[in-house]
């Protein structure tokens, strides 16, 4: 098997990454960044890369990655969105370890092509077919696994509060999952109510507040061109959070982020509020929790920045 | 040495073979077939002129065999079987070949369907030449029905056989018969409380000199065949001597503990030594033994002192019973869908989110709070949601339709606008008023005032975290717009489900199970009550989700066919069985826990297997699975078999 991992050997796909790690060894993903985690969302990159490798795992950046098409694509050009992730695919093959992804919407798209790959739809064969016009391959799935689910199964809870040097205790965070990480039914438990996060934030010490709204939709990227409709429920999804007393909220996907953090004044103009909640990457509090150093986590880079509840704990 | 004289007759079925298969082709082929003496066709085979053709040949040409070559031996087997008995012809010389089913109505291929309906005919007369003559044998029965389940259903089917003059045992499983029925408050499309028509049975069938009420009681074991059931009935120990108890209640009122009510739905409290409602039937109290004070400690024992008659036994202890059955039947009733399985309704996380079985004991007079139609704070409603399909038409859940659940919203939203002056939001998929006096039921509330009624599927349950009060989101497919409707109190109108333990309960009686989990039934429409299993009966929501007018139908339809068996007195047992031959059983016992019905047992002095031949169905897994041959099934023989096989793949 070995052989058929190194590139230019006649890549192999499939699921050879996917087997168990063997005990005690670190975890090796390759990791998929996606667009947004090489621009708007800088600090779910640098805090994942970092919190995840204070726990043993290391992401690898998939060389030489491309743009996974995002929700755009698929109504514009059907081949080419699941092409676009394929050839990211192609390339996990041929590295041989499991892929690891933290963007939501990179994670719905690339498992959208891995699903392609399974079925025995027409699409698989084109796919195929535009794969072999770049020299690439891809038979079979690849293992995908978005990294809040590598924080909360394979490296546990356990490991996560043994490493924990900062108890973030008192802090209120509301977890919000969005909608695109837990439909359909991927790895999560339950698609309207998933904990994982919640479990992983209150390993940090920190109180999670309940929150029925954290698989609600945000807009995405609707705000652009239906900005009243989704200025609306970004307001109702602050004001969830906001009456169950939550300090911050925690976040796993940039289009959230962006949409409640960026938005959050014209939201307070439109709507007469004073909300003043920021939003920050789960990974960012894990981090912080994790002991690495404050001034990396990038708490002041949000518009609501989210200095003044953290610095406590520094 | 020449074979048997065969005669064959090849059915057109009308046009429904004889459209796809050149008829003259078929019959002059079968006619040249090796020992064929005798080969027709007719275009009603099964009329009376059809099987006077094959008495008349049975005579004329002295047949040995017949082959009839038509539909499906399900059809009319029994039909032609019977023929060649009039004719003088042992019936089971008889063998069809199915060229409609499995041929003629499954191609539209005139000359390939041809082709199979001769083969198939080759090979049935094939298997024909080796027939062995057998003779049907019959077993007395047993005169006494047992009954499984004490709701609407079981109760029906009880009286009408007890008033037919036959004995029956009623067992159930809970203190008291009524089933779910019991909880209701009013019945659609009437409007009359359960409760008023209800009771009367319940105590006809205690009062009945030929029922044996059974409750807090299980049926443990069945073993044994049509007319002679063997049953193993646990009757609970209920801490009460039942003879002495007079039923005052005065235990109820002075025991110190208190626990949720099951049949308030978790709702109201009950005491630990309880009657469930106060209509119950024996209305005698049972000792919750993992509650009760006495149990738990050793102290207490309020309730024996203060009872009149000094009926408390806390020693007491469960009664086994034994007897024989000729007939049984199931009606286990359902299970209510648990919707806090999905989340977006909120069930158990929205206090004023409650089921429809929670509205019944809402609005019923007696229950917890008296028929009054109240939000968990104890006030008014202002706006109720009522939605429909929670559970049922659902991929997700369950595929089939509830059937009863548009009619219970219908009747929620009347009772809703009876007792409060709450708005009423009734969200439903397709309106389903399919029963007698149901549509004009459904008129008649739509007309009423304040009651909305949204074409759409309530998808979703959100709590307004600053006001507390809940926003019901649905697509109103009508108006085509998402709505968010502002309510303070959601019914939802679960789905009907089998039991859990309905698989257990199957496998106790030998009857199976449809895709949906309910029992299944010998035949959708035609046998609706019979099962795979003879003698076993099913009725009631066991079966399928049912209103209680067609439960009621089922309890006696199923008394019928109980009666039927009991009647006569004696049960006829087909010889297609297996048989086993002691010289070549090795005792090896593999056929045992293979045999789907419980038919084999094993001769520990002989050191063989032996086959009930009224337990047993004739399916073959044992001899398929016998390594050493030794089992053999009578008309399915392997020689048989294997000459089917030759005549299928001969060309």
């Amino acid at each position: 098997m070995t052989d058929a991992r190194t590139k230019g050997a006649g890549p192999k796909a499939g699921l050879e990454g996917g087997t168990e790690p063997e005990a005690g060894a670190a975890l090796k993903y390759s990791f998929f960044p996606g667009c947004s985690l090489h621009s708007t969302a800088r600090e779910y990159h640098e805090t994942a890369v970092k919190s995840m490798a204070a726990l043993g795992v290391e992401l690898e950046e998939l060389e030489d990655w491309n743009c996974c098409g995002a929700t755009a694509l698929s109504s514009a050009d059907t081949l080419l969105s699941y092409a676009l992730p394929a050839r990211n695919l192609a390339m996990v093959a041929e590295v041989g370890r499991p892929l690891a992804v933290a963007c939501n919407s990179c994670f719905v798209t690339l498992n959208r092509a891995n699903a392609v790959m399974a079925s025995d739809t027409p699409w698989r064969k084109k796919v195929q077919e535009a794969l072999a016009a770049i020299g690439r391959r891809l038979t079979r799935p690849v293992e995908i696994r978005h990294t809040l689910h590598i924080l909360r199964h394979e490296v546990g809870l356990d490991r996560l509060r043994e490493k924990v040097t900062r108890r973030l205790e008192g802090l209120k965070v509301a977890p919000y999952y969005g909608c695109q990480i837990a439909r359909p039914r991927h790895q999560w438990g339950d698609p309207e109510l998933p904990v994982e996060m919640d479990e992983v934030l209150a390993a940090t010490g920190a109180e999670v507040v309940r929150y029925d709204r954290k698989t609600k939709c945000c807009g995405g990227a609707l705000m652009t061109t239906k900005e009243d409709i989704v200025l609306s429920i970004n307001e109702e999804l602050l004001r969830e959070a906001k009456a169950r007393g939550a300090d911050i909220i925690a976040v796993c996907c940039p289009m959230c982020q962006m949409n409640l953090d960026a938005y959050q004044g014209k939201i307070n103009s439109r709507f007469g509020t004073d909300y003043s909640i920021p939003i920050v990457y789960y990974t960012q509090l894990v981090g912080f929790a994790l002991g690495l150093d404050e001034a990396e986590m990038g708490f002041s880079r949000g518009f609501v920045p989210a200095t003044k509840y953290l610095r406590k704990y520094a | 040495m020449p074979g048997p004289k065969i005669g064959v007759y090849v059915c057109h079925c009308g046009s429904n073979i004889a459209d796809k298969v050149d008829m003259d082709a078929l019959r002059d082929f079968a006619g040249e077939l090796p020992d064929v003496v005798v080969s027709r066709d007719y275009k009603y085979m099964c009329s009376d002129p059809g099987q006077d053709l094959i008495k008349a040949d049975i005579k004329e040409y002295g047949l040995e065999r017949v082959v009839v070559a038509s539909c499906s031996p399900r059809m009319h087997e029994p039909t032609f079987k019977r023929a060649c008995e009039v004719g003088g012809l042992n019936p089971y010389l008889m063998e069809m070949a199915n060229i409609r089913e499995q041929c003629s109505w499954v191609t539209v291929d005139r000359g390939g369907a041809t082709r199979k309906a001769k083969a198939l005919v080759r090979s049935a007369v094939n298997k024909a030449r080796l027939l062995e003559p057998l003779e049907d044998k019959s077993v007395p029965v047993d005169p006494k029905t047992l009954i499984v389940g004490g709701g609407i259903a079981g109760i029906e089917a009880a009286l009408k056989i007890a008033e037919a003059g036959y004995k029956v045992y009623l067992v159930e499983r809970e203190p008291s018969i009524g089933g779910q029925m019991a909880k209701l408050d009013k019945t659609f499309p009437t409007l009359d409380c359960a409760a008023c028509i209800l009771t009367p049975k319940m105590v006809s069938a205690a009062q009945n000199p030929n029922i044996t009420l059974l409750t807090y009681a299980e049926v443990e074991d069945v073993s044994g065949y049509v007319g002679n059931f063997e049953v193993t009935i646990r009757k609970r120990a209920r801490g009460v001597d039942e003879k002495l108890c007079n039923g005052c209640g005065t235990c109820q009122e002075k025991c110190p503990i208190k626990v949720p009510n099951e049949f308030e739905e978790g709702m109201g409290l009950r005491k630990a030594i309880y009657t469930p409602f106060p209509q119950a039937v024996p209305n005698k109290p049972v000792i919750d033994r993992e509650n009760c004070t006495y149990y738990k400690t050793g102290k207490c024992r309020v309730c024996e002192r203060v009872c009149p008659p000094q009926a408390v036994r806390f020693d007491q202890e469960d009664e086994i019973i034994k007897e024989r059955f000729g007939a049984i039947i199931v009606s286990t009733g359902y299970q209510p869908f648990d919707p806090s399985v999905g989340k977006q309704w909120g069930f158990g996380r929205y206090d004023n989110v409650i089921t429809g079985l929670q509205f019944e004991r809402l609005s019923n007079a007696s229950g917890p709070t008296g028929g009054k139609v109240l939000l968990k704070d104890g006030t008014e409603p202002k706006a109720v949601a009522i939605l429909h399909c929670v559970g049922s038409r659902d991929k997700n859940y369950n595929e089939y339709c509830s059937r009863i659940c548009c009619m219970t919203s219908v009747k929620f939203a009347h009772l809703v606008r009876e007792k409060t002056g709450a708005k009423v939001y009734d969200l439903y998929m397709d309106m389903r008023t399919f029963g007698k006096q149901y549509e004009e039921f459904y008129n008649r509330v739509v007309a009423e005032r304040d009651i909305y009624f949204i074409r759409g599927k309530g998808a979703e349950i959100m709590e307004d975290p600053v006001s507390g009060g809940l926003l019901v989101r649905v697509e109103d497919t009508l108006l085509g717009v998402f709505r968010e409707i502002p309510v303070d109190m959601v019914v939802l109108n679960v789905a009907m489900c089998p039991r859990p333990d309905a698989q257990e309960v199957a496998q106790k009686f030998g009857i199976q199970r449809s895709a949906d989990g309910f029992f299944l039934e010998y035949h959708l429409k035609l046998e609706p009550m019979k099962t795979a299993n003879e003698g076993v009966f099913i009725a009631g929501t066991c079966q399928a989700p049912k209103d209680i007018p067609d439960t009621v139908g089922q309890g006696a339809g199923a008394a019928a066919e109980a009666l039927k068996v009991v009647l006569l007195g004696k049960v006829t047992v087909t010889p297609t069985t297996a048989e086993i031959r002691e010289t070549l059983c090795s005792g090896c016992r593999m056929c045992i826990p293979l045999c789907p019905y419980t038919a084999i047992s094993f001769n520990e002095a002989k050191g063989v297997a032996v086959v009930n031949e009224a337990l047993c169905k004739g399916c073959g897994t044992c001899a398929a699975s016998c390594p050493s041959g030794a089992l053999r099934v009578r008309h399915f023989d392997n020689r048989q078999l294997l000459s089917q096989i030759e005549g299928v793949c001969a060309e």
